[in-house]
């Protein structure tokens, strides 16, 4: 087989029918920038709504479960036997993490933990002259706590500083603060479930994107936090971890359980339902890519079987001359793989264009997203797979033809 | 003179749709350098004869050897290359590539061969346009070429590889007077040269001025005479 001459025979083909040529082409670059586009486009917005519950969310939280459920004395003593107990109260157990600040210090060392903010968090009532509200209220090290998640790039108003210097200082949620007609500088008064009440003034609101943190949270001084709880000054509820690689987090969750046999929850537990509808995405992309893949594909058959039959003369005559059946495959096969490769580029660079539009088009998401303009990602991998997906498809539509082809009798045509 | 061409008890069958024996018991060679023609009516055979010689049909009976090669039971490749090294072809309807440059189309079965680098190849292509007397058109494209002239192209290229044999389906079935004058021309100067010829024809002028003719009727052989 001599591939020169095969590629030579293909491109006079190719060049003598320049219009099917192209329209082969185009079948492929439809495909491809489709594939581009959507794959693109998905995993944008899957990254997108996963880095804003990652953002929004620590990758892994400790903090101690409290189980109104204990077995009754005499079901200790005697279990198993005819006890009866009626309206058994729960025992008065504290959500603290006992040595918490201690435990925050130790773990912060850990390799790979890129932050560690231990904090007191409480459900509150928000008060605004008549307005009630209910909430939570985050005693934090603002400092610890903005190395987590970046608060100052999230403030709308104010700045984490004055909470430093107030410690009354309160930093809101944005929506919270407008459905309470607050603005920075006013006051609220804050309520906890033991009664406790206190006057802060609102320094700052901030929006993560997310519709059940800004709605709802405040972020306080964490001493100021611990006065309202009545509490000593090493009370602390939770402690929120971030790590340089979240997926670290999975494992160190579990370690860290095992450690300090307090519950931990990390990142993909707590965000299921979005890890589940990005896997649902994905599919789709997948699936509506591929059928669009094979539909070019397909076309790319027809078009070759076409080629095939009309050239079904000059087949009979290179075999006649000495050509063999490899040969007729790589002269039309080599078609087909051009048909490919120069459509799947073509088609790279449309999706890309695409893309790119799509990234600049307006957007406005409301309150619960922080976008301004569709999620893309551009990844040089989906332009990869896009071609060697091009490629492949068109390699089997062109075989099958070809394969045909080396099949043709060259005595019956040329005896005409 | 050695035989480059050995026929021995070829039969043939047709299948389809009833089993009919086209080739009875054929037996014949040829020389090297001999200008041979085999004639008959239509229907006779003599047309399958040339398929089965020229080894794309390889259904048949018998032994067939050509450069002292045996050319039964090999497989297509093999054969494939076999032709394009020892056998030239002109048909009956000229069938050169019409997308191809009168030039190229003589070229194909030498590049294919890789014989000669592909500067060479152009050379003896060119070399036998000119032997032809089609040199000027090489650089057009074969479709816009006459009947006689693609012909005579069609010549030129079963003559690149500097073949065993040529063998000529018809070679002139499909052109008025003056192209047959000019192809049977050009086919004696090959012959006198000393190319080893076989065509099939049903033109008695043609037959005439060859060296040997073949007269075939009903899958047999029934005379074989030289002419003087």
């Amino acid at each position: 087989m001599n591939i020169r001459i095969a590629a030579q025979i293909a491109q006079t083909h190719l060049l003598a029918k320049k219009r099917q040529t192209l329209v082969a082409m185009l079948g492929v670059t439809f495909g491809i920038a489709m594939f581009i586009t959507m794959i693109s486009f998905m995993q944008g917005v899957n990254q997108f709504l996963e880095d804003s519950a990652l953002d929004a969310s620590p990758h892994v939280r400790m903090y101690n479960e409290v189980n109104t459920q204990r077995p009754s004395l005499i079901e200790q003593l005697n279990p198993g036997g005819f006890n009866v107990v009626y309206h058994q109260k729960p025992k008065d157990e504290l959500a603290r993490l006992k040595n918490g600040l201690a435990i925050a210090d130790r773990i912060a060392k850990e390799p790979g933990v890129l932050g560690v903010s231990p904090q007191v968090a409480t459900q509150v009532f928000y008060n605004n002259g008549p307005i009630q509200l209910s909430g939570t209220i985050s005693g934090v090290d603002i400092e610890r706590e903005n190395r987590l998640y970046t608060l100052t790039s999230r403030l709308k108003s104010g700045s984490i500083n004055a909470l430093r210097t107030n410690p009354d200082g309160l930093i809101m949620g944005s929506t919270l603060a407008r459905k309470l007609n607050v603005r920075t500088g006013d006051k609220v008064t804050i309520t906890t479930p033991g009664g406790g009440t206190r006057i802060l003034r609102v320094v700052g609101t901030f929006g993560f994107g997310v519709g059940t943190v800004d709605n709802t949270k405040s972020y306080a001084n964490l001493s100021t936090v611990q006065e309202i709880l009545q509490k000593d000054p090493s009370y602390i509820t939770d402690i929120h971890i971030k790590m340089f690689d979240p997926l670290q987090a999975l494992p160190f969750g579990r370690q860290l359980r095992a450690e300090y046999g307090y519950y931990t929850e990390d990142w993909a537990t707590a965000n299921q339902a979005i890890l589940a509808g990005e896997q649902i995405r994905n599919m789709l992309t997948y699936v509506v890519s591929i059928t669009l893949l094979v539909v070019a594909g397909f076309g790319i058959y027809n078009i070759m079987n076409m080629t095939v039959i009309n050239k079904i003369k000059d087949i009979a005559i290179l075999k006649a001359t000495g050509f063999d059946g490899k040969d007729i495959v790589a002269i039309f096969l080599l078609q087909a793989m051009f048909i490919g490769l120069s459509g799947g580029l073509l088609g790279l660079g449309i999706g890309f264009s695409l893309s790119y539009l799509l990234s600049i088009t307006p957007f406005e998401a409301g309150d619960f997203l922080s976008i301004k303009t569709f999620p893309v990602i551009f990844s040089g991998t989906y332009y990869a797979m896009g071609l060697v997906f091009g490629v492949v498809t068109t390699v089997l539509a062109g075989y099958f033809p070809s394969r045909k082809a080396a099949k043709v009798d060259p005595v019956s045509i040329l005896r005409g | 003179m050695s035989t480059v061409l050995k026929a021995q008890h070829v039969n043939k069958y047709f299948y389809d749709p009833e089993t009919f024996q086209v080739l009875k018991d054929i037996t014949f060679e040829v020389q090297k350098g001999e200008f041979l023609s085999i004639v008959g009516k239509s229907g006779c055979g003599k047309s399958t004869l040339l398929y089965l010689l020229s080894t794309m049909d390889t259904d048949y009976e018998g032994a067939i050897e050509m450069a002292g090669v045996t050319l039964k039971g090999r497989n297509q490749d093999f054969l494939a290359h076999f032709r394009n090294e020892h056998l030239g072809f002109v048909f009956q309807f000229h069938f050169l590539l019409p997308e191809f440059t009168t030039l190229q189309n003589v070229m194909l079965p030498g590049l294919k061969l890789g014989k000669y680098p592909e500067k060479e190849v152009e050379d003896r292509a060119m070399e036998k346009l000119r032997l032809i007397g089609m040199a000027e058109h090489a650089r057009k494209p074969a479709s816009k070429l006459s009947g006689g002239q693609q012909q005579r192209v069609a010549i030129a290229r079963a003559l690149i590889n500097d073949p065993t044999i040529i063998m000529g389906d018809e070679p002139t079935g499909n052109l008025d007077k003056a192209n047959t004058e000019n192809v049977f021309e050009i086919f004696h100067e090959l012959a006198d040269k000393g190319q080893t010829i076989i065509a099939v024809t049903h033109d008695p002028d043609f037959a005439a001025g060859t060296d040997r003719i073949i007269e075939m009727s009903d899958g047999s052989i029934i005379s074989e005479h030289k002419n003087p």
